[in-house]
Formats: structure tokens, sequence, C-alpha cells
């Protein structure tokens, strides 16, 4: 049919962008139009607008993610292991090699809280014994950094991993590729937070000692790995959107675990359990393993725009886009909004860190917060703004996920798959839940609360895509439905 | 250091809701530090750390709500038993917490089920959001203006290639099927079908046409570039194709501001087959008609009688009253000159074509004025596009708002040596709803000294938001002599400046 008579039998569906008196003109006619909130794309510059017009409606980059996007719903994340970090990444045993959250950094410009995290897994390591001797190691060379990403594995906030740490494997069943991160300390004084002390480093000790090979043990007992996928879609119906709320998931998790837990009782599974019992981010690292397996999937899509990590190292906000392969997009990490605890403001916050934003990468943490309505809580929001907040970030993403459903939104699917291009287009920053550092080393946690995605990162990757060519013959017009 | 503790047991509490209350109590006047925290040993371990954990709280258990404060009394009796309240559930469900759903910030979310894309953002990003209409399926009606040549050529190409109409940029008006876009009037429906690169010129045939019953079946815009050598006639030949094969149309009309005249050719030659009748209006363009079925007329007036006639429709008869020219005749001799003050450009097209012929060319240019400085006027006549990009930077087209052009009407009504003043009213959706006041006031403060003839015209139909008739009253009762349409009043113009160059 074509378009032009279908305007002429006087069957206008109109969109409008700029003047309101256009649609009130037409709405008066009984003519349905949607208003567009408008404003000037790529952060108003003429010339990058120009070139995402380019890539929006595309056939090549629509289809570039829609394979990116159903190659990351194709994964099926399952708990298979527990292991050593140096067994599994065996780079970490090769020299002084630390992990570390968000995009690469030098010692040089690292934050507080990562610094202070730098010093704890020296420690525990024996590459020093004291913070200042670790400090003084670092600074003169003696320990080389890597991003978590780059070896298949995240952490969250400082995500300082080092080679004895225990790590969780998550492994996809079909294609048995693995993504991993640490364990999780519990809340309050914790190294991934900055926090340093005998406490601090008891603890992970024990972790090493107890809580790793209690729950490797516990896990091999099991007749099948566990399905992290099920747990979220679970959890999401409990209140949690499994990125700054885990309190649901790890209840969940901690039941599947708790009998085989308590048969391993010479390995440390009754301490494992007594830990457990109390530590309601718990899940938080698995949430995140799970996510980065799905999101390594759509590594690597020729002229996809799709979003395959959000990533902070307390300096800088890093994304990586799957079209544009390992590549990082950086800008200066924002300080989170939010509420904090006693004794601290906003003065003492340390700017945005962690690699936990792979949760919303892949449509939880802030993607489900209608799931979620307390988190709002933290910066004085409502219900109706967690509501709100998810059916935004749906306007950015490519589809919605059938598994993860907001049962506030009516079980529809959580948004999924955040294109850049429309990033660009609306100018809204992907929002994310979060915990708060300490900016000084040696504190912890102050806080939690939202932040945001800073634009800029967004806006660079349109400099760096490649409009594919596109003669318009593959288009369809759109016809009446 | 002063501590107050509350434990509530077996309350659970949380952590969200805890921390906000703990935040409304510290921002409160005299409280240091406030915390509600569960009993827990790990929450405990951070209230010991900050000072604030004391016995009765170390003695909590992990279903415990602790409550503590550190103040001074009494401000920490008030804390403690707001925490309390702050605890309470509400009693209602939220006033004005429903959840609205979100309204689309792109085109691109907005675009599902559309079959057009009505434009007017600035101009620097209206190519770009064009663009992603055609790419996504969507006709467009560009209305933004700064648009580029080559990125006109660039979206009608891109039209071409879809099947789809670019009307634009610098396109006014459009009706389709009945639907008004943009700056549009209402019009009775009927056998004629319109198709320019002039806005106010299609508005101004068609209302003629609407006043004198006939009526409209579309009007098509092509944006006001559409016959340049670039862009060579590409929407102006789709729309003459469509409405060539549209069933309701039995009469085109094209009418377009000075095209570039092999371009004319060409699109003449495509209505010398359209297999219907077609009248032409390019103002300024010496042409011969192709076909007998091409009518070519000089002016918008005489575009809407051949129409009219050709749908079996009779106009009446042109006025030709001596009355104005007899009230000119007053005038002192140095009142010598025309002060054209148009919002439409099309009309300062035609005003060239009708009174070249008489006066010789004819100013259109002035410079602005210095800040705080009034209009000066040049001793030649004048003909201004007050709608043209160099008077409405940062300003609003005077179709929308009125000021601009009242700032001009009180120069030239203050300028000695202004013979006529030349004033339209364009009225319709889109336009000012009113759109005479602000002028009438000028004219009636400046009524009390003898002035200049104004001449005014109000282009619309009665059935306009703003209603002709009652625009016309405003401006007979501000002393305006009304002209019925563009053209009949630069042909008043015309005889009383002519008048005026014999008598002296």
């Amino acid at each position: 049919m074509n378009t032009v008579s279908s305007l002429m039998d006087g069957r206008v569906r109109a969109v409008n962008i700029g003047l309101a008196s256009f649609a009130e003109t037409l709405r008066s006619a009984g003519v349905p139009v949607v208003q567009v909130d408008w404003r000037p794309p790529a952060q108003a510059d003429p010339v990058r607008g120009r070139k995402l017009a380019q890539l929006i409606g595309n056939p090549l980059v629509d289809q570039a993610n829609a394979t990116a996007v159903g190659r990351m719903l194709a994964v099926q994340p399952m708990l298979t292991n527990v292991q050593v970090a140096g067994e599994l990444l065996p780079e970490l045993r090769s020299g002084r090699l630390l992990l570390h959250a968000g995009p690469p950094i030098d010692w040089e410009r690292m934050s507080g809280p990562m610094r202070a995290a730098v010093a704890g897994a020296a420690i525990l390591e024996g590459w020093a014994s004291t913070p200042e001797e670790a400090e003084k190691e670092a600074a003169r060379g003696g320990i080389e950094f890597s991003p978590c990403h780059h070896h298949s594995a995240v952490g969250p906030m400082a995500g300082v991993i080092s080679a004895s740490m225990p790590l969780i494997v998550v492994e996809d069943a079909a294609t048995g590729r693995r993504a991993y991160s640490n364990l999780n300390e519990g809340q309050g004084r914790c190294l991934r937070y900055g926090a340093l002390g005998g406490d601090v480093m008891e603890r992970l000790r024990w972790m090493g000692a107890r809580l790793g090979p209690s729950l490797a043990a516990a896990l091999r007992s099991l007749r099948e790995p566990v399905d992290l996928g099920a747990i979220i879609a679970q959890a999401l119906q409990m209140g949690d959107e499994c990125h700054s709320r885990n309190v649901a998931a790890s209840a969940l998790l901690v039941r599947q675990l708790a009998a085989a837990l308590a048969g391993q009782e010479p390995l440390g599974g009754h301490e494992a359990l007594e830990f457990l019992s109390d530590n309601n981010y718990w899940f938080l690292n698995f949430s995140m393993a799970a996510s980065k397996l799905a999101t390594d999937a759509g590594r690597g899509v020729r002229h996809s725009t799709v979003v395959t990590a959000l990533a902070r190292n307390g300096v800088e906000f890093g994304i990586q886009v799957s079209g544009t392969g390992d590549r990082w997009f950086t800008a200066p990490a924002p300080v989170p909004d939010g509420l904090y605890f006693p004794g601290y403001g906003p003065a003492d916050a340390n700017p945005d860190i962690g690699d936990s934003a792979i949760a919303e990468t892949n449509g939880l943490g802030g993607f489900a917060l209608a799931a979620a309505p307390a988190i709002v809580g933290f910066v004085g929001g409502t219900p109706a703004d967690a509501l709100r907040v998810s059916e935004e970030m749906a306007t950015i993403t490519v589809t919605r996920h059938p598994a993860f459903q907001l049962p506030a939104l009516g079980f529809v699917g959580s948004p999924y798959g955040i294109d850049v291009r429309a990033v660009t287009d609306a100018g809204l920053e992907p929002t994310i839940t979060t915990g708060i550092a300490h900016r000084r080393p040696g504190i912890g946690q102050i806080g939690a609360g939202l932040t945001h995605a800073p634009l800029d990162c967004f806006t660079a990757v349109l400099d760096a895509v490649v409009v594919p060519a596109d003669d318009g013959a593959g288009a369809t017009p759109r016809e009446e439905e | 250091m002063p501590i107050g503790s509350l434990v509530r047991p077996k309350a659970y509490f949380d952590s969200v809701v805890l921390m906000r209350v703990a935040a409304a109590l510290s921002g409160r006047p005299g409280v240091r530090a406030a915390s509600l925290v569960m009993g827990t040993p790990a929450n405990k371990d951070v209230l010991a750390e900050a000072g604030l954990l004391d016995d009765q709280a170390r003695a909590a258990g992990p279903n415990d709500l602790i409550i503590v404060v550190d103040a001074e009394q009494p401000a920490l009796a008030e804390a403690l038993a707001q925490a309390q309240a702050g605890l309470s559930a509400p009693e209602h469900t939220g006033q004005g917490d429903e959840f609205r759903a979100v309204v689309p910030r792109t085109l691109a979310r907005a675009a599902a089920g559309a079959n057009l894309a009505l434009i007017s953002t600035p101009g620097p990003y209206a190519a770009a959001e064009a663009l992603k209409a055609l790419r996504l399926g969507l006709n467009v009606f560009l209305f933004s203006d700064n648009v580029s040549v080559g990125d006109e050529v660039a979206l009608k190409e891109e039209a071409d290639r879809r099947g789809l109409l670019v009307m634009g940029p610098d396109c006014g008006t459009a009706v389709l099927g009945g639907v008004p876009l943009g700056f549009a009037n209402q019009l009775r429906r009927g056998p004629v079908g319109l198709a320019g690169a002039s806005g106010t010129g299609l508005q101004q045939v068609a209302a003629l046409l609407d006043r004198w019953g006939s009526g409209i079946s579309h009007i098509i815009g092509a944006g006001s570039r559409d016959l340049l050598p670039a862009v060579s006639g590409r929407t102006i030949r789709r729309a003459l194709d469509a409405l060539a094969g549209d069933p309701a149309t039995e009469v085109i009309v094209l009418v377009s501001k000075p095209p570039a005249p092999d371009v004319a050719a060409a699109v003449l030659e495509r209505a010398a087959v359209a297999g219907k009748p077609v009248v032409a209006c390019l103002l300024g363009a010496e042409l011969a008609s192709p076909a007998p079925s091409v009518t070519i007329v000089p002016t918008l007036e005489d575009a809407a009688r051949a129409a009219a006639r050709l749908t079996g429709v009779a106009p009446p008869e042109p006025v030709e009253s001596r009355r104005q020219t007899r009230v000119a005749a007053h005038l002192p001799p140095r009142r010598r000159f025309l002060r054209a003050l148009y919002s439409g450009g099309t009309f300062a097209y035609e005003a060239d074509v009708v009174l070249g012929p008489d006066l010789g060319p004819l100013a259109h240019h002035l410079g602005a004025p210095a800040p705080g400085q009034p209009v000066g006027f040049p001793a030649a006549h004048l003909v201004l596009d007050l709608g043209d990009d160099r008077f409405t930077v940062g300003r609003p087209h005077p179709m929308l708002d009125p000021g601009l052009r009242a700032e001009y009407l009180r120069a030239a009504m203050a300028d000695q040596t202004a013979a006529v003043v030349i004033l339209d009213i364009i009225i319709g959706f889109g336009a000012a709803a009113a759109p005479v006041a602000p002028l009438a006031r000028v004219l009636g403060e400046a009524q009390r000294a003898p002035g200049p003839l104004v001449i005014a015209f109000v282009v619309g139909t009665e059935e306009d938001p703003q209603h002709r008739a009652a625009q016309e009253a405003l401006l007979e009762e501000a002393g305006a002599v009304l002209a019925e349409s563009s053209t009949a009043a630069v042909r008043l113009a015309a005889r009383v400046l002519r008048a005026r160059e014999s008598g002296r």
C-alpha cells in the first residue's frame, strides 16, 4: 500500500516533534497523535546527531542488535563450582597481578577505596605485611593491575581479586562458557568498600580457608548445578532487583545449599551457614557472575550497538559495546545520590565504583526497579517512581527479558539490552542502584543509593561506530495494524 | 555525649525505610547524629564505631529495632518521637502517586503504527529527525527552516527511494484528506487539490475557494525551495502525481514562490499529462502553457478564480471601488511610499509581480535598527517579509506572535513619507489566537493624527478558530481598509500610488 495515499484517505496517524500546538490541531481534528518529549539528541551535537540518524532504523544495526540480545537471552547461568582464583585464572599466579573493577586504571589514579582493597589483597597474598608496605610496593610498580572484565570476571565495588581468593564459577549450560566473581563479604566493613583492618583480613582468610572449600564441596554433592537464572526470576517476584537488593535471592540460594553445606561440617559447612544467615548481599556476586556470563555472549556482533558492560573504577565510568569489541568508552564517574550511614554525608562519598552495574547491563538493578520499590526510598522516591524508572529504561533497551518479570507492571519482562542509539537519541542515562564507599582508604561503605551511567560514554561510542551501508531497499514502510 | 536510644523488640523494618527516617532526623536542628538499624551484630558494630551504641542498644537482638539519637534535650526527645512517628504506616494510599505511562522522548519510540511525522525542531536538528522518520517508514511534514539545501535534496532522495513524501523543509501548511497540518485553515471539502512551494500562497488560494463556495480535496506543501535547481521539484512532482491519481481531486492548482525556469518548465510538462485541468501560479515566472489543460496565471487570486470556474463556481467580480483612492488623494505630497509589512513571504513576491511594472524595483531589505533605536525606513517603496529568518532570530514568527510586527507598524505609522501600509492577517490552526488586537492598538494610537492609508486582508475562513469576519471587523474599527485577498490589496495599493505619482 502506498503510504502517501494512506495519508490522502484521511487515515493520518501522526508523531509530533516540536511545536505542541501542531499536535493540538491534529487532536481537535480527531487524528491519533503522539507528542514526543523531545530534546536535541547526542547531547545537542548536530554532527553526532546526524550520524545517529543514520544508525536509527538501519536494518543492519537492527539485525545485529537482535542477534546480540538473542545470544544474551539464550544463556543459562548454572552455578557449578567455587574454586581458587589462581587455579581458574593462571595469569594471576605468573606474577603479582591483581584484578580490579571498572575500566583499566593504574595505581597513581586509583581512588581511596580501591587503593585500600589493593593493599588488603597484597597483604592476603603475602606481598606485604602492612598497608604502607603494600602501597610502597604498588607505587614502585611491583604490582600489575588488570580489569576483572578482561578475565571473564566481575567484582563489586573495588572488585579486587587476587590469586588465593575463592571465585564463583558460573557456566552456560549450552556452551560451557564461564564467568567468575568473588564471594561476598557481607555488610559493613568489607575490603570491597575499601575497609581495612584485622577483622577484614581475618574474614578474607576464613573465606579462602573455610567458606570456599565448604561451598565447593557442597556444590559437588548436589545432583545438579544451581540454576541462577531461576533464582533471579523468582527473587524479582519477591522484592529484589538483584543488584542493591538481594534479600530474597540470598535466602533462596542459601535454602538450596543448606542441606549440602550441613553435610560439609569438617570443611566449614556450619560456619558457612552461620555466615550466610545474615548476609543480605550474599547473592549480589552470583547475580553479577550470571550477568557477566549473559552479556559476554553478546560481545563482538558487527554493527551491534548493544551495551555489553557498564563498569566503574571509582574514577571513571566505562562502557563496552558489542560492535566495538573490548574497547572502553569512559567519562568521569559521578557521585551517587543516596542515603548515608550515621556520621557520613555526600562530601565523604567516593565517585561511583564497581563492576556491579553488569546487573543493569543484564536487565536487573535499576532496570528491574519496579520489582523493588523499597530501593527508591534511598533517593526519597515513591513506588510510582520505581515503576517509572523501569518503564523509562524500557525506552532505551532493545527488548524485554522473557523470564525476568516485573509483577507491579503486570508481569511485563524487565527492559533488556541497552541500545546506545536509544540512550543518545533520548538523552536518557541508564539508572543504576548502588552502594556508596568512603573516598578515603580503609573506611568502607557509608551509604547506598542511585546513580547513572554518564551520557558522555554513550556519545563517545557514536564517534567510534561505522554506519553500515544501507540502500534503503530492505526497508518496509509501516502499514496500518 | 548525650545519647538517647529506643529499642522496639520484634519490629522489622526495611533498611531503606530506616535510613530514610534516620536521614530526616539527622537534618533536625540540634541533632548531631541519628541511626535506625535492626540489632544484628554487624549493625551494632557500625553503631559502636560511630560511638552510638549504648547499653540498651547493645542488648538488642537481630529482630529488634534500635533507634539512637545523639542530641541535647529537648531535641533528643523530639527526635525520638519523630522517629516513632516516621515509622508508622501511612493511613492512606499515596495521593497523586499513580504511575503514569512514560512519554516517549524519541521518534523511534513513538513511530509504531504512525504514517506521518510532523517536525518543527530547531533547524540544526531537523534534518536528522526527518531522516529518522523516513528510515522508520513515516512520511514527513517538515516545518523547520534553516535546513541546508544539501540536506533537503538528501531527504527527498531518501523519500523517493522509499515511496514516501517529504513536505518541506520550511513547509508551513498542508491538508491531507481533511486533516490540517501546521498552519492550516478549516476548509470546506471539495474538488480542488493544491500543491505548492509557498505556505501562505496555498492558504490564500484555498481560503478564496472556500469563500466562494468551492472546496478543497488536499493541500500538499513542498517547502519553499522545492522549485529551485538543486531540489528540482522533487516533492511538487510527487504531489502532482498523487493529486492526479486521487479520485477526490478534479482540478489541480500549483502555487510557487519564484521558481527556477527550467524546473518550472519540467513541472508544467508533468502537469500537462496529469489527466486533469491544472492551474499554475508560479510567481514571477514567464512561462508558456505546454498544453490546453494547463492554465497559467500571474497572481494568487487569479489562480483561485480560474480553479473556481473549472469546478463550476462563478467567483464574484473584483470590486473596483474608487472610495480609497479618493481618501488617499487628501494625503500630503510628502507621503509617497509603500510600506508593506507581510508575515507571509509569498505575498512579498506577489507584490513584486503586481507593483513592479508600475513602480519599478521595490526595496525588500532593511538594516536592523540599532538596539533601542526605532525602525527607520528608506526613501523608497518597501516590501518586507517579517517572517524571514533575518527578523525571527530569537523571536517568534509574526504568525505566532504579532508583537514584532506591531513594532514595525508603529514605525510605519510614524513615518511621514508613508502613503500606503499593507498588512496580511493569517488566521487558522497554529496561528496567533488574537492576531489583530496588538496591531489594532497601534492603529488606534495613530488614528488621532492623519497617517498613511492602511490596507489589510485576512487569509482564512469563517470556520477558523479566530473567525475571519471577527478579525476583519477589528481591522475596520481600527481604521484599516479591507481587501479581499493579497492580490486585491496590492492592486489597490498600485492604484493609490499610481494616482499619487500622476497627481504630483
